[in-house]
């Protein structure tokens, strides 16, 4: 993709603190509590996070301030990796699961080919 | 209602429990599969994951919808403005994962659409006196001819290479009795109508859902038998078929039989000898969605992409995190 003269930027970063890699507040444009809320709930079971939160600064813009303060020098960019990629994979695995689901109700004929401890749901 | 420390410690046990492995305990039941509703439940994962399917499904699966109305001739006593904001709404039938967005460049005052981001539609009818109307009927269905505009006095027509890739299915609103307007004799709309791909955060007509939402599965708990009258009247405070009067040894015991036809009325409360026999409470991890399509996509489809739209969200995301040039 061509970069534009005005290219609008997506997530931006602010550091707080001077030289602490681990205290990063993200501000992410266009979303709200949609990806807001369940990002900061995949995000709060890691271990090495010690504060994780998001606010929506003004109802107006769609803009969220996404904070991450990790424990023990890790960078705040790998939580923030890491979150992203479980909820990812919460998905296809939510995907994948209502897929078979509504195989196995609308064709009776087809059975799943995969590992058996996926349950049918049924 | 039992509102105890142990009642606080279990909320927090049930809640651990259900956040662990979502590989683990996740489930998916369909309870009913229409052609457009459908409900089930989600068993396991946690409620802001259900929520952010339940918004993206409101708000963010995009559908076709008018978007630009080009009026002709409008002689109607609708006026121009009221009649565009009314075809907005209409729902029209047409797979908007086969189009693509329209680029957001400058409004330039000739249509810019082109066959890929645009479906063109026509509205053309006058309303004319019926010469074969009795001299002293009063009836407008008989004086008038056309005097009712409905959706389906909407056409498609096909632009570019439209009329082949759609040859098997005609482009038309979901719905043929959509009253649009009324005429009288020598009104007419002669309409032209551009349908773009937007979501329902743009503008509600965007939104593929008639609604969607969700409520977690009530738990009711009888702690104490109960017998006899107040069997029945414990059975008349809930919705009919949640509580069950069966017969052990010669006494009626009442018996939580399906608690999830309860609505959650609480009236139980309001009786003093029965709100200290039952412990009302909900599962929070099993949610039972309720999903209801305009018609546009089915509605396990309509789950579908919601739930490929939150993984192109973190898609997204995570490619502008490694790309070299965040700062």
């Amino acid at each position: 993709m061509a970069a534009e003269g005005e290219k609008k930027p997506v997530l931006e970063m602010v550091q707080a603190d001077g030289g602490d890699e681990g205290c990063v507040t993200f501000v992410l444009h266009n979303e709200d509590h949609t990806l807001g809320n369940s990002l900061r709930y995949m995000i709060m079971k890691t271990v090495d996070v010690d504060f994780c939160g998001y606010t929506i600064t003004h109802p107006s813009e769609s803009k969220i301030n996404f904070r991450i303060q990790t424990r023990g020098g890790v960078p705040a960019t790998e939580p923030l990796r890491r979150g992203l990629r479980d909820l990812t994979e919460v998905s296809q695995h939510v995907l994948n699961t209502f897929q078979v689901t509504i195989k196995s109700i609308t064709d009776p004929l087809w059975t799943p080919c995969s590992s058996p401890t996926e349950p049918t749901g049924l | 209602m039992a509102a105890t420390m142990s009642n606080v410690e279990e909320i927090r046990t049930r809640a651990v429990l259900g956040e662990f492995g979502v590989k683990n305990n996740f489930r998916i039941d369909i309870v009913n599969l229409e052609e457009n509703s459908m409900e089930f439940d989600m068993v396991g994962i946690d409620a802001a994951i259900a929520n952010a399917f339940r918004r993206i499904l409101l708000a963010e699966v995009p559908t076709m919808a008018i978007e630009k109305v080009f009026i002709y001739n409008n002689t109607s006593i609708v006026q121009d403005e009221v009649l565009a904001h009314r075809l907005g709404l209409v729902p029209i039938k047409a797979d908007p994962r086969l189009f693509e967005y329209r680029d957001a460049g400058e409004e330039s005052a000739e249509e810019q659409g082109s066959e890929i981001d645009t479906i063109q539609l026509q509205l053309k009818i006058k309303c004319s006196r019926n010469p074969r109307a009795t001299k002293d009927s009063s009836d407008p269905r008989e004086l008038y001819l056309n005097h009712m505009v409905y959706s389906s006095d909407i056409t498609w027509v096909p632009i570019g290479n439209q009329a082949d890739v759609f040859a098997d299915s005609v482009i038309r609103p979901v719905h043929d009795d959509i009253l649009i307007a009324q005429l009288r004799p020598g009104q007419e709309l002669d309409i032209i109508m551009h349908c773009v791909k937007g979501i329902g955060q743009d503008h509600a007509k965007f939104s593929p859902v008639a609604t969607a939402s969700y409520r977690l599965l009530p738990e009711i708990t009888l702690l104490e038998p109960v017998e006899g009258e107040k069997a029945e009247r414990l059975k008349r405070c809930f919705s009919r078929g949640v509580i069950d009067i069966e017969d052990v040894n010669g006494t009626n015991v009442a018996k939580v039989v399906n608690s999830r036809l309860d609505t959650c009325s609480r009236e139980v409360i309001r009786h003093d000898d029965l709100k200290n026999v039952v412990k009302l409470a909900r599962l929070r991890d099993h949610f039972i969605f309720t999903v209801e399509s305009t018609g546009i996509l089915p509605p396990d489809v309509l789950v579908t992409e919601a739930i490929k739209v939150l993984m192109t969200k973190c898609q997204r995301f995570l490619s502008e995190l490694d790309s070299p040039s965040v700062e």
